[in-house]
């Protein structure tokens, strides 16, 4: 029992602290009919078109960003552990430089590099400028994506299942996409969720590339507008919550290493 | 965190597709460049040329101008005052569920949320203290309703030094709990009894063996979490706008609209930004390679 008063305490202010913001944003959200509480304030942010607009058009890069990073870290973590180990310092010292390299000094790289007099105008078309974005996110979601994948290797025996499959004549192909990816589903769809977490109200790379995002309009919103900011603030909450408890729910299902027994 | 020990010599068979097994990491490499080393190198190289691409060091003599200095000393002050008290009120947290004696839910709840709030950060969370702490936010109002405090009397703006201090503790003090919540579990039941063995009191096993043992993972994520506030601009930007003058915002406003009218300080500013994470970063990796001796 000892310490246990002290303890108590000090959760206690943990909750007032994380619980009171989300209590007044709640209460805020719903102050926008004079007089009562009502739900108007959501009822006008799903409403409002461009809500709907940025918010597809972000559910759609994060999707891409994902689908890329899973195809170029998913590979490149299988192979570091199956034939060049000696590289894996590097690589993950370059997964953790977007930790390092804030996401404005990345982002004003690309406006220098990629501009439409450069070698490859990216910033050009408004395509190009998706597409830079979305590379974009895959760089700050490398940390959180080479981990989950690497951590999901760890737990299975890459020579074997390789070698097991490359008696049966597998190709290169087929034993990423049918033998090792299906081993690691679970790892790289928690790498996914968090990279969604990240992406969806990402908002100093889309505001400078310009592109219609969420995080764009979140700003937006807030500079211009009383009550629907708190109700978006409360809807993001959800969105990142929704998104641990999916992590959470596949941490369950996750195969556990030896090495590794929690 | 390494055990590929055994890959190791299965790799020496195949040894004759070297330069083939190259192949595999190459759409890494290609990516890593051009995403992310090459626009920084640009960004570097470009803080030591002036206009015509000439090597100089002006730009970076020119960081030394008042509103460049101030904007750096606020961000810096705002980086380290939420690194620290986010620390000190996250391992207060953190040692309170794992070594208080709480029931089991309190421990997973709160390991639950700290994922969820660490995460929950850019424009949403300074809605959320704006609806809380602005001047007509809940805390403030029910304040002045109930015991007529107004603390925008007495000083307090959320739009300043201390409310962004504050409002980025949302995110810090989750993210000292994850990090440091594994170094608390890692420490070992028998220090504490052979300490009690040899008659040390509760203070003296905190200051002779605990303290000795977390420093380097308590002085390693403080560290981690001045990188983590120092680069953020988003909460920053939709609390105060333009108003309040940290580094991300002057480089957020160089780059839209050459405030500063020299596009190479604009690279210098930046590079300021990459040495200061950079450094503190170099310095995270160095406690973490000692704190992991102890705690495996």
């Amino acid at each position: 029992m000892r310490g246990k008063a002290w303890a108590w305490i000090t959760f206690a202010l943990g909750c007032t602290y994380f619980f009171v913001p989300l209590i007044g944003t709640i209460e805020f959200s719903m102050r926008m009919k004079r007089g009562e509480y009502s739900f108007e304030a959501y009822r006008v942010v799903f409403g409002d078109e461009r809500f709907q607009a940025t918010f597809g058009y972000s559910i759609l890069i994060a999707a891409l960003t994902i689908a890329v990073g899973i195809l170029i870290v998913v590979p490149t973590a299988y192979w570091i552990r199956l034939r060049l180990p000696n590289l894996r310092p590097v690589v993950e010292f370059i997964t953790l430089l977007p930790l390092i390299i804030p996401a404005i000094v990345i982002v004003f790289g690309y406006l220098r590099m990629y501009n439409s007099s450069s070698w490859i105008p990216f910033t050009a078309t408004r395509r190009g400028t998706d597409i830079l974005l979305m590379f974009g996110y895959v760089t700050l979601a490398l940390p959180y994506m080479y981990r989950a994948v690497d951590t999901g290797l760890r737990t299975i025996d890459v020579q074997t299942l390789t070698e097991a499959a490359q008696i049966l004549g597998a190709k290169w192909p087929t034993i990423i996409a049918r033998v090792i990816l299906p081993n690691v589903l679970i790892a790289v769809l928690s790498g996914a969720f968090l990279t969604f977490a990240i992406v969806i109200g990402e908002f100093t790379m889309a505001s400078l590339l310009d592109r219609p995002a969420f995080g764009p309009y979140l700003q937006n919103i807030g500079a211009n507008r009383a009550y629907e900011p708190a109700a978006l603030a409360i809807i993001a909450f959800f969105i990142t919550w929704g998104c641990m408890a999916v992590i959470q729910v596949l941490s369950r299902y996750a195969p556990k290493s030896a090495s590794r027994p929690n | 965190m390494t055990d590929q020990g055994s890959q190791t010599n299965a790799t020496a068979p195949q040894r004759f597709r070297l330069p083939l097994s190259w192949l595999g990491v190459a759409p890494f490499f290609i990516f890593a460049l051009m995403f992310l080393i090459l626009p920084t190198f640009r960004l570097i190289v470009g803080a030591f040329e002036n206009p015509e691409g000439h090597f100089t060091l002006e730009n970076i003599q020119a960081l030394a101008q008042p509103s460049i200095v101030s904007a750096y000393v606020i961000s810096l002050k705002v980086s380290i005052a939420s690194a620290l008290l986010g620390a000190f009120a996250g391992f207060a947290l953190a040692t309170a569920i794992v070594r208080g004696g709480l029931p089991e839910w309190v421990r997973a709840s709160t390991l639950t949320f700290s994922g969820v709030s660490s995460n929950f950060a850019g424009v949403p969370l300074a809605f959320a203290f704006l609806a809380t702490l602005g001047r007509l936010g809940l805390v403030t109002v029910l304040l002045n309703n109930w015991v007529g405090f107004n603390i925008y009397a007495v000083g307090f703006n959320l739009l300043s030094f201390w409310g962004l201090t504050i409002t980025y503790l949302y995110f810090q003090i989750p993210l000292m709990v994850l990090i440091i919540t594994p170094a608390l579990d890692g420490l070992k039941r028998e220090w504490g009894e052979a300490a009690a063995t040899l008659g040390a009191s509760n203070w003296q096993y905190w200051r002779m063996v605990l303290i000795p043992v977390l420093w380097p993972s308590f002085l390693g994520t403080v560290i981690l979490l001045f990188a983590n506030a120092f680069g953020a601009i988003a909460t920053a930007y939709a609390l105060t706008g333009s108003s309040l003058n940290i580094v991300p915002i002057l480089l957020y406003a160089q780059i839209r609209g050459d405030v500063l009218h020299n596009p190479n300080l604009g690279y210098a500013l930046a590079m300021g930004m990459i040495f200061i994470t950079g450094a503190s970063n170099l310095a995270y990796l160095w406690f973490r390679t000692r704190s992991e001796r102890w705690l495996k």
